[in-house]
């Protein structure tokens, strides 16, 4: 069973006051997580990866912990969140699916449940490439005020034998959220989805 | 507060391994970004006093942040470096009245010390310019080691009408350093540079 590798990690949170409306009483924030580790697989077809799936999971719990910190450390006043990965160049888009299990499972797990789906997003690309993390809420994709993305990146990441992990969060709906839809406030929390 | 800042991101960078070698300690870097409206943008303005103030101000709070997210004391910190992008409706001299006249004062107070030039690098540019912050040991500038930079973007900035003011901290110095020069044990800290 591979390894986790590990090269480097990033970690950045966003603080927003206003986009051009009024100043939000309470600053929106969001913040992700990436790490950046060796892609086991790549340079070769490799029929059975799914095993990797398990040992990526310690790694995303760490990842969405630190997100919580980041936020301010209570896993109550995160309300919306995403994934992605970047795959490098000799390795393929289905490396990335791999993240879809651990990442969710370690979300949920630090969110202590969350029952919406986690928006996700994957490519592959070269250093430099920049993902758009899409950002739904945690217990109901439909809110439409929490529908947001977060773009993360790094200069020299990932490279070809590399894959770029990302994990999102945010406290709240976009800044100045006003064209209508599912409120937060009227979900039911029973699909997921309203 | 003069500054009307609209966002501010923390971004925290840690480099695990390099070149298949654990780095341990990781190296860290921080960086803490405010983007502010340009009060100045639009028109040529003679006395840019207003963008030296907030240069005091933005000082203290993204030194103060920079050091928060790295989770050290001041005084821990190795190596410093700023950096500001003007929006397409200002001038360049605006990002050098920001950074350049009273904002070092209040870097090197959170820091404790800091008897070197902080480097700098500015520019002019739209939504998403990329800054690469100089970095630098703080007290002396001829430290090899601790030449350094690092890369911050974001997406949505600087508007037109904006400064987005970079601020970038270390505990560390480069990964797997070994060109020589002067280290940092041999600092006498006396001149800033050596």
């Amino acid at each position: 069973m591979p390894d986790v590798q590990l090269r480097k990690r990033l970690l950045s949170v966003e603080e927003i006051f206003h986009e051009g409306g009024p100043i939000a009483e309470q600053p929106l924030k969001r913040a992700a997580a990436l790490a950046v580790i060796h892609n086991p697989f790549a340079g070769a077809y490799v029929e059975k990866i799914e095993s990797f799936m398990d040992d990526l999971k310690p790694l995303g719990l760490e990842m969405a912990r630190a997100l919580v910190k980041a936020l301010g450390g209570d896993p109550k006043s995160i309300e919306g969140y995403g994934k992605g990965a970047i795959v490098g160049s000799d390795g393929e888009i289905e490396h990335g699916a791999l993240w879809h299990v651990p990442g969710g499972y370690a979300m949920r797990e630090a969110l202590g449940g969350a029952k919406a789906i986690v928006a996700s997003t994957k490519k592959v690309g070269d250093p430099g490439a920049r993902l758009d993390v899409p950002i739904t809420h945690i217990n109901a994709s439909y809110v439409r005020s929490h529908f947001d993305a977060m773009e993360v990146g790094l200069a020299d990441a990932p490279r070809a034998d590399e894959i770029l992990l990302a994990l999102v969060m945010t406290t709240g709906p976009r800044v100045h959220a006003r064209v209508g839809g599912l409120k937060a406030s009227e979900i039911k929390g029973e699909d997921g989805l309203r | 507060m003069k500054a009307k800042i609209r966002k501010i991101a923390t971004f925290v960078e840690e480099t695990c391994t390099e070149m298949g070698r654990p780095i341990n300690p990781p190296t860290r870097r921080a960086a803490a970004v405010a983007v502010i409206e340009n009060p100045c943008a639009g028109k040529y303005v003679e006395d840019l006093t207003e963008l030296m103030a907030i240069g005091e101000e933005l000082g203290d709070l993204l030194t103060q942040r920079a050091v928060a997210a790295l989770g050290i004391d001041g005084p821990k910190a190795e190596s410093y470096g700023k950096a500001a992008a003007v929006g397409e409706n200002g001038e360049l001299e605006h990002a050098a009245a920001v950074l350049h006249p009273k904002l070092g004062t209040p870097v090197r107070k959170v820091l404790g010390k800091g008897t070197a030039l902080i480097p700098s690098s500015k520019k002019r540019g739209g939504l998403g310019v990329v800054l690469d912050i100089p970095l630098g040991h703080k007290d002396a500038a001829y430290v090899r080691s601790h030449f350094d930079g690092m890369e911050v973007r974001l997406n949505d900035a600087p508007r037109a009408n904006e400064i987005m003011i970079a601020i970038a901290v270390t505990d560390s110095g480069r990964p797997l350093a070994r060109v020589g020069g002067l280290t940092k044990e041999q600092i006498k800290g006396e001149d800033g540079l050596r």
